[in-house]
């Protein structure tokens, strides 16, 4: 099957309004005899079953947790972008769209990030009538920041917990829907598979955590929200559930899977502290609007700070090396988060780490304290002389940006952040990769959608701040809604989807399979035990630095895991209960079959490109080189084993943007 | 560290459940406890017992599905954090820990330490929201200014992370808490206030009719709240419904 993109026809900043007024429209009445399933209510899930609710189809919607409101999406912090330019800092939907598919190394579609800068300002206008508090200025208006690889301010948030707050906005909007009795909500049940009937998603085979029942749900169309996959890597910043298996079984029934290699790796996380240690704790990359980020100059001074003989607060301004603001002048800490990132990995590796296992640098905001204090001084006519004045009124102004984020490090290193810099780490974060999606957010399975960080579409190779929040919504609230009724409008004849088809009984019986084995294996060892061990190959092999052999090893190595899993895993209990260990196997068994697919793609992406930096592929001064040859999406057909699965490639072209090295300096 | 743990085990709703105990060896201070956890659950996967269930997802203290009940505190002895942001280093070797679901009528446990707090769902669903059309075709968003104190406090009573550890540590199992905090984001904005009235007497009918009892001003959840919403949220929603009730 060749891929279409289905990208309109016409100018960049039509496409869009010319593309809805050209696509088929859905009776009010008709949408009553179409019932759609959303997997997932994350922001985009959560507002996508919102939004096609409120127009009128009846909605099914799914989450694996107790209730919608805890989806992984109630963890982001920083911030959500919007081209509003309420600023008036010359921010305009040319400049998101430009950002955007620069810091994503010219590796996204250009229709698509041009209608989410678009569609950028209106989102926040939503979130506010549904009552989300947003940061405000003292006038009353919205305030915002800025963040890491753009020079205006157009991050809305809601202190260190925008995403909890723009996520029970989308929830309240669902609990309304609910409440109406457009959605049925299920909540505690995980899909398992997606039921293909003559060619179109018609349903899904779903467990219920509680009872272990499995069960049919039948629609029109099935979307998916189900989030991203970098638990791949066992430990990761997303949430202890977060997997790959509906996207995973979404492929292996027919959707292609795109550039599932890129990951990101986000710069400002808490360092690991031993081996017990189950995920990874991010720290808002907002911090690094006012931290300095520095590592000794000399190998002795790293040595007497990790000897517990020399503290950081005592090293000179000269002894230390703020190691982005000198390769980086021109963006300084606030470059990208792969620059960021692999600039620490680069210091560290050289052995300038500065915790006990060498890999962590400072987060400072001892500059910050006197910088505020002084302003806060002068503003009260205080002694602007007064050091430790002002070091105690500008702590306060901190405090006041980044409270719950310094109280969170201290619960969790047991060390005062105000007192001594912060120590971070990068660490996998977002997963860029995902299903393939056309321009109407449609799979290469007619009815079967992708939205939100489980398709590929909008970040490239790189994600900026800010941007996963935004292209959430967006989807969810503002495009779905739209391209999905193209579809359904060939559906309001058909009628109810029957549950009782041969396609039906296929999926339910391989899922039966599956947890039947599962549970009767009685192995050796935890499922935890596989996971990590997958996850020591990925961040090995796989990780912020890759190279050929390491990859092509990694291939073989996950194949193999793969084989002694089945045989050796133990899943104690039974299917017919609450069962977290059988949940968890049936993920990472769909862990082990990603993790050879995204070996392969990182193998065959020959150039460095946003977080993944192929050794073979650098400039002289270390930087990420990427190659011409490669602009394209690269969209794998399932074909049985992973790593045998069939290349497409989605060539992006680039008509209103010239492609450049991208810079920071 | 070496401890005693004494936990819950129950196998589903129906069963009476009573309390085990497992002794655990070799626990770092680092630890969080939903760690130590793990590392409890991995040995008795490895000697084929079943492990323990607990529900936990993002670790980061903001979802709000982590709920233990430990030693008599819901969340744990330290204060104003989840129990996933709770480390071990808050015990002393030799300690003798006693773990618990959550208990409450309108919380049933499901199993173990799992209990089924869809009860505040239901209550949500009854109002917890601002009726408007998700078209996307709203007002600009400054065109609704909102005094900075206002917003402030709205977002501080929006913090709640739905956790029940309130309506747990409550004698009379209220949800008062967590209700007044979700009645107080929106009394505070103005885009709330049109529907204000409904909203506070549906939601306080569905949370009686959910079995949570009723508010004696103990203050036992302003104490045990992660989030610290205070029980100002409380006479909030206290002064709503008194306004709403002479209006209805
Ligand atoms: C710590 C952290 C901080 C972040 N900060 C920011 C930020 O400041 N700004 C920003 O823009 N982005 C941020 N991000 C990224 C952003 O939060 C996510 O990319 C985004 O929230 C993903 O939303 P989603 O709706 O696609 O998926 P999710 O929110 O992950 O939702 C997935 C949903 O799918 C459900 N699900 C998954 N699989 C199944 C299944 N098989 N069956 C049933 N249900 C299933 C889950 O229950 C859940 O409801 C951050 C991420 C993390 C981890
Ligand atoms: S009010 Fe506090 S204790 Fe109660 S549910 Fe909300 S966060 Fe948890
Ligand atoms: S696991 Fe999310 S708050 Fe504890």
């Amino acid at each position: 099957m060749a891929l279409d993109s289905k990208i309109p026809k016409g100018p960049l900043k039509d496409k869009w309004t010319n593309h809805k007024n050209s696509i088929n429209l859905v009776n009010p009445a008709n949408k009553r005899l179409i019932d759609v399933i959303v997997v997932g209510t994350g922001l985009a899930g959560g507002s996508a079953a919102a939004t096609l609710a409120e127009l009128g189809y009846n909605v099914k919607a799914f989450c694996f947790q107790d209730s919608a409101r805890r989806a992984h999406s109630i963890a982001a912090q920083g911030g959500i972008n919007a081209a509003k330019n309420y600023q008036g800092d010359g921010d305009s939907t040319y400049r998101l769209f430009y950002d955007t598919v620069k810091g994503g190394d010219y590796r996204s579609r250009e229709a698509n990030v041009y209608r989410l800068a678009e569609v950028s300002a209106n989102i926040i206008d939503q979130c506010v009538a549904q009552g989300v508090p947003f940061a405000r200025e003292y006038g009353g208006l919205l305030d915002n920041r800025s963040f890491g690889g753009v020079l205006v301010s157009r991050t809305f948030y809601a202190a260190g917990q925008t995403g909890q707050q723009l996520l029970l906005g989308a929830y309240s909007a669902l609990n309304r829907q609910i409440g109406r009795g457009k959605v049925k909500m299920y909540s505690r049940h995980e899909m398992l598979d997606v039921v293909v009937v003559d060619g179109k998603a018609r349903g899904i085979i779903a467990r219920n955590l509680v009872t272990g029942e499995i069960e049919r749900h039948s629609a029109h169309a099935v979307v998916l929200g189900t989030g991203g996959y970098g638990n791949v890597f066992f430990l990761s910043t997303n949430a202890m559930g977060s997997n790959v298996t509906a996207a995973w079984k979404a492929h292996k029934r027919g959707a292609y899977f795109a550039n599932p290699c890129y990951t990101q790796i986000h710069p400002t996380c808490i360092p690991v502290s031993g081996d017990h240690q189950s995920k990874l704790t991010l720290m808002s990359e907002s911090l690094r609007n006012d931290g300095r980020i520095w590592v000794p100059k000399h190998k002795k001074d790293v040595e007497a700070i990790r000897a517990g003989k020399l503290k950081p607060t005592q090293l000179e301004e000269a002894d230390r090396d703020y190691y982005l603001e000198r390769r980086y002048p021109a963006f300084g800490n606030l470059v990208p988060r792969d620059v960021a990132s692999r600039a620490a990995k680069e210091r560290c590796d050289a052995g300038y780490g500065v915790n006990a296992t060498g890999e962590a640098v400072y987060l400072d905001f001892a500059s910050a304290f006197m910088r505020y204090g002084k302003e806060q001084a002068h503003v009260k006519g205080l002694d602007e002389n007064d050091e430790a004045l002002v070091k105690k009124l500008g702590q306060e102004v901190v405090k006041n940006k980044y409270g719950n984020l310094f109280q969170m490090y201290e619960k969790i290193v047991d060390q005062n952040p105000y007192e001594s810099p912060m120590m971070i780490y990068p660490a996998v974060h977002y997963t860029m990769g995902g299903i393939w999606v056309d321009y109407n957010l449609q799979t290469t399975v007619p009815g079967l959608y992708a939205i939100g960080e489980a398709n590929f579409s909008d970040h490239g190779a790189n994600r900026l701040g800010a941007s996963a929040l935004m292209q959430g919504l967006a989807d969810g609230y503002f495009v779905l809604p739209y391209t999905i009724g193209d579809y359904l409008a060939d559906d309001i004849r058909t009628g109810p989807i029957p549950t009782n088809s041969a396609a039906f009984d296929e999926a339910e019986k391989s899922v039966r399979d599956n947890i039947e084995h599962l549970i009767i294996n009685n192995g050796t060892h935890s499922v935890d035990h596989f996971h990590k061990r997958l996850g020591k190959i990925m961040w090995n092999k796989c990780g912020m630095a890759r190279n050929a052999e390491d990859l092509k090893s990694a291939i073989v190595e996950i194949a193999e895991l793969r084989k002694e899993f089945w045989k050796d895993v133990r899943v104690p209990g039974t299917n017919e209960e609450f069962n977290e260990e059988l949940a968890k196997a049936l993920r990472v068994a769909d862990f082990l079959e990603l993790g050879e697919l995204f070996a392969k793609d990182a193998l065959l992406r020959e150039e460095s490109a946003g977080g993944h930096f192929r050794e073979e592929y650098q400039t002289e001064e270390g930087e990420a080189q990427r190659r011409k040859e490669f602009q394209y999406v690269s969209a794998w057909e399932y074909k049985g084993e992973p790593k045998d699965a069939l290349l497409h490639k989605e060539d992006l072209v680039f008509e209103n943007i010239e492609v450049k090295e991208r810079s920071y300096k | 560290m070496n401890l005693t743990l004494k936990i819950w085990r129950q196998k589903n709703a129906n069963d009476k459940g009573k309390l085990v105990e497992y002794p655990i060896s070799d626990i770092s201070p680092d630890m969080s406890f939903l760690e130590m956890l793990d590392v409890l659950n991995e040995g008795l996967i490895n000697k084929g017992d079943e492990p323990v269930e607990f529900d936990h997802d993002c670790r980061e203290g903001i979802c709000g599905m982590c709920s233990l009940y430990i030693n008599g505190e819901a969340h744990g002895p330290d204060r104003g954090v989840t129990t996933c942001q709770l480390h071990m280093r808050m015990f002393k070797d030799g300690d003798t820990i006693v773990i618990e679901p959550f208990r409450a009528t309108a919380f049933p446990v499901i199993k173990d330490l799992v209990v089924d707090r869809s009860a505040f769902d239901r209550i949500q669903h009854a109002g917890g929201f601002i009726s408007v059309n998700t078209s996307g075709n709203t007002i600009d968003a400054n065109a609704i200014p909102v005094n900075k104190h206002d917003a402030d406090t709205a977002f501080d009573s929006a913090t709640c992370i739905g956790c029940g550890a309130c309506v747990a540590s409550c004698k009379n199992s209220s949800a008062m808490l967590f209700v007044g905090a979700k009645v107080s984001q929106f009394a505070l904005l103005p885009q709330g206030k049109i529907e204000a009235t409904d909203r506070v007497l549906n939601m306080v009918k569905q949370m009686d009719e959910e079995g949570f009892g009723n508010c004696t001003n103990t203050g036992a959840c302003e104490v045990e709240c992660p989030k610290g919403i205070s029980l100002e949220n409380i006479a909030r929603m206290n002064r709503e419904y008194l306004k709403a009730s002479l209006k209805g």
